[in-house]
């Protein structure tokens, strides 16, 4: 594990909490959208917190395809769990939201987790991982 | 019967994005370490292998599966109930499905890692 990768594992916690907060603050702006009129979901996207809560998922989805390249599921998920926690104090503090003391023992939990994985390593060594290795240079040359 | 219609959806949105989260990481795991091909080949051969993988293409079919789940879900339970329950039960579906499908070794420590997360998750929503 480099720097650089765990620069990737911070963009995807942060990249997906601040996504959703934003989200969620512009779908309080628009109000109910019904299941049954759909097409409307559409028309929120002119909501400039919607716009760029959308743009601040897919950055969270391109850091989470680029973990998933060079490490396992169960690494990159609890890894990133933290963004719960950072969701939790957003809503404390920005949002002014009331955090619970069962919330905070649910944050507690949730970083022991992180903390736990964080310490082992992140990808599971394969008996194929030569061959991952060497396709790809073998398939350039082809085209 | 709301109750089974909730639960059904809650365990639709699970078996739905556990099996997109397998697809991605496993379509991921073939195109290898972005970072390192994208310096040796650009990123327009990164993003042609990534889109060109069925696995990529399941896995964000069965993502959004997961999301118009978690839609029927939400218009017949609380959300304080189908948010943590999805995400929490995901995780462990998901320490389930990598050892069993993507042959992760899944050891103790990710054991307890996605027991306390899932844990803590449930914990948040209380």
């Amino acid at each position: 594990m480099t720097f650089r990768k765990y620069l990737v594992l911070a963009g995807v916690t942060l990249f997906a909490a601040i996504g959703d907060s934003f989200l969620a603050r512009g779908m309080k702006q628009v109000g109910n959208v019904s299941l049954h009129r759909l097409p409307e979901i559409i028309l929120t996207i002119l909501n400039p917190w919607i716009a760029l809560g959308i743009l601040f998922l897919l950055g969270f989805f391109a850091a989470y395809m680029t973990a998933l390249s060079w490490a396992d599921l169960t690494y990159v998920l609890p890894a990133t769990s933290l963004g719960y926690v950072l969701l939790a104090i957003i809503a404390k503090f920005l949002l002014h939201e009331e955090v619970t003391t069962l919330r905070w023992l649910g944050i507690g939990l949730i970083s022991a987790g992180v903390g736990f994985v964080t310490q082992g390593p992140a990808l599971t060594p394969h008996a194929d991982d030569e061959e991952c290795l060497v396709e790809p240079i073998a398939s350039r040359v082809d085209r | 019967m709301k109750h089974i219609y909730t639960w059904g959806a809650i365990l639709a949105i699970v078996l739905a994005s556990t099996t997109g989260d397998v697809l991605l990481s496993r379509a991921m795991k073939k195109v290898g370490d972005v970072g390192e091909l994208w310096r040796r080949a650009g990123l327009l051969t990164v993003a042609g292998r990534i889109f060109r993988s069925p696995s990529f293409l399941l896995g964000i079919f069965m993502m959004a599966l997961a999301f118009y789940s978690l839609l029927f879900a939400l218009s017949w339970g609380d959300v304080s109930l189908v948010a943590p329950a999805s995400a929490s039960l995901t995780f462990v579906a998901n320490a389930i499905a990598a050892k069993i499908f993507l042959h992760e070794r899944v050891d103790h420590r990710r054991w307890m890692a996605a027991l306390l997360v899932a844990g803590g998750v449930a914990l948040l929503a209380a």
